[in-house]
């Protein structure tokens, strides 16, 4: 797997494009890659995935020895469209205000490459992909992935474009388990790697928030046993519920707080009755409708999994340090101050570990109180030190400025 | 590594900053224990090619630090050292450092457990004015190097250099070279450690390591 190999899909399969499951009258734009019957990928689970399509979506360009590729690893529900318009929702790509020209990742210097998961629904194969076997969705008979399979489809991709080695991996949350993953398995295709809001396995309490997620999603008489696709439903409402349960954790009790108080929607008094009276109640109903939009249902329980599976300790005979030993890729790892759904001391143990094995890491807790989200919002001071920790790694590479 | 010196040559850092830098053999792993604004870490970087870590304290130190494309991680000495393996660098350097910690004792064995050197710089107790000092007004000394009133002071272990040196001894740890400092962090000409340096050094300077 670790070895590099001339890409053997035809570029032809790359222009083809990618289709949405969940919004069937929509063409998505962007890249993909189709790999064949015969180059399987093997799973954590024990089976093998053949065919599989990665879609992915660049922004730059790669240099010609190669060596200024970023990959970025996008989060629970994110996807390939970083920085540009969402092609079903029209809103800005997630990390548009940190990719692009002249910004934090800078795309006049470097190559940005940016992913669907493997498990996603936004043309990467997963549960609501069609099975060419069975020419049906494959539902829940789709194999149960991990982050580490997530990486493994990754370096496909990385591989078919020749990169022998990422000047940096980066990504938050989900993003930064991927991020973790990749400088435990292939630390000689990383030469940087920046973690943000994160953890190097999932807690309890986080098990415990998707499981919610979950259910809700099961409970949802639309679900039809996950074979909602072969009966033209869909469980949107229970998909919502995850959502508007999940959202809850990527804030802080100090920024909803702030965002809605007890404010009331549209009303001067309380109704004595069970419409959204508050304004909160208004915008976790909100979220929760226009996420169902973009994602399916089937796709959330998968990587919801793969999130509560990942345990990189577990990986390496139980001690952290295990995974990073002898690395020689250069670390930065960022968390937030109000961030309780991946806190410090989860960054921290990272970091405790990366120290054990000796390891060139950064390491800085940024202050705020706009919880786990802070990694996609506003935040100069998180910009200035992923700047500089780039810039810093640039340096070392050799790579010129703009 | 080599353009990177060419490219950003450093100068300019604090008088004693420079002593303990001229210390440090180029191209070797050091590591920078409450390293501030990461002053000494970048001109170690730039102008002797070291790899270099820090660990800070304050966040706007360790901001800064990142900032400037320097690895420096958000920590404290007494529980983040014990994490590094051994002789994991050629140089621990704790500059200023040791009197605001709250074990002395602790870190001072962890930086010679983990560097095969470890330099260690703070300001002394002993000096001739600050003995004066208390002994005429009756009142914590306040001076350039020990700035602060005693109730807002980060200097919460202050010692002497003979305290320093008895230290050094109940670990095991040898002292390879010793020398003291003025008011301006120049080194003055004597005999260090013994009674004149610690009655006229402002600062003691120290090369240490593990027997």
């Amino acid at each position: 797997m670790t070895s590099f190999h001339l890409p053997a899909t035809t570029p032809a399969a790359e222009a083809l494009p990618a289709v949405a499951p969940v919004a069937p009258g929509i063409v998505l734009p962007g890249k993909r890659l189709d790999f064949p019957a015969r180059e399987p990928l093997p799973l954590d689970c024990g089976v093998s995935l053949a065919p599989f399509t990665v879609a992915y979506q660049t922004y730059g360009t790669l240099n010609a020895a190669k060596s200024n590729a970023i990959l970025v690893c996008h989060a629970l529900t994110g996807d390939q469209f970083v920085a540009e318009t969402h092609p079903i929702t029209g809103k800005p790509g997630w990390w548009e205000t940190m990719v692009g020209p002249g910004l934090t990742f800078d795309t006049d210097r470097y190559f940005v490459i940016c992913t669907n998961v493997l498990g996603g629904c936004m043309g990467s194969t997963g549960p609501a992909t069609i099975n060419p076997a069975t020419g049906q969705p494959w539902g829940l008979s789709f194999p149960v992935i991990t982050i580490r399979d997530m990486v493994r489809a990754q370096l496909r991709l990385v591989d078919y474009f020749g990169i022998d080695s990422l000047f940096c991996v980066a990504g938050g949350s989900m993003g930064g388990m991927q991020v973790l993953e990749w400088a435990a398995t292939y630390p000689e295709r990383c030469f940087s790697a920046l973690p943000i809001a994160t953890a190097a396995r999932h807690s309890a309490q986080n098990i415990a928030f998707h499981e919610v997620g979950r259910q809700a999603i099961m409970a949802d008489p639309e679900w039809c046993n996950g074979e909602y696709q072969r009966q033209g439903k869909r469980p949107e409402r229970g998909l919502a519920v995850a959502r508007m349960a999940a959202h809850i954790t990527y804030l802080s009790e100090a920024a909803l707080h702030r965002k809605f108080g007890r404010s009331l929607q549209d009303r001067e008094r309380v109704s004595f009755g069970f419409d959204a009276d508050f304004q909160v109640e208004s915008y976790l109903r909100h979220q929760g409708s226009t996420f169902v939009d973009r994602f399916d249902a089937n796709a959330y329980l998968y990587i919801t999994r793969a999130c509560d599976y990942f345990d990189l300790a577990a990986e390496h005979g139980d001690a952290l340090v295990n995974a990073f030993r002898g690395t020689r890729t250069r670390f930065c790892l960022v968390s937030f101050t109000s961030d309780w759904l991946y806190p410090t001391s989860e960054n921290r143990a990272v970091v405790h570990a990366l120290n054990a094995a000796a390891a060139n890491v950064s390491f800085v807790e940024i202050a705020t109180d706009k919880g786990h989200d802070a990694f996609l919002l506003e935040e100069p001071e998180f910009f200035a030190t992923v700047e500089g920790f780039l810039n810093g790694c640039a340096e070392h590479r050799g790579l010129s400025k703009p | 590594m080599i353009a990177l010196a060419a490219s950003r040559p450093r100068s300019n850092i604090r008088v004693d900053l420079q002593l303990i830098a001229e210390m440090v053999t180029p191209g070797s792993r050091v590591l920078d224990v409450g390293c501030g604004d990461g002053a000494l870490l970048d001109w170690l970087q730039h102008n002797k090619q070291v790899d270099g870590r820090g660990i800070e304290w304050s966040q706007a130190g360790v901001n800064n630090c990142v900032r400037q494309g320097l690895s420096v991680i958000q920590g404290d000495a007494e529980t983040d050292l014990r994490d590094y393996p051994s002789e994991a660098f050629d140089y621990v350097i704790l500059s200023q450092t040791l009197q605001a910690t709250f074990d002395p004792k602790v870190v001072l064995g962890e930086v010679v457990r983990i560097g095969r050197r470890a330099i260690v710089s703070f300001p002394n107790f002993g000096v001739w004015h600050v003995r004066l000092a208390l002994l005429l007004t009756g009142k914590m000394p306040v001076t350039d190097s020990l700035d602060s009133a005693w109730y807002e002071t980060p200097n919460i272990h202050l010692c002497t250099i003979t305290d320093f040196v008895e230290l050094c001894d109940d670990l095991g740890i040898v002292i390879e070279q010793a020398m003291v400092l003025d008011r301006k962090g120049r080194p003055r000409h004597l005999r260090a450690p013994g009674f004149m340096s610690n009655l006229l050094g402002e600062q003691g300077l120290f090369v240490l390591s593990r027997r």
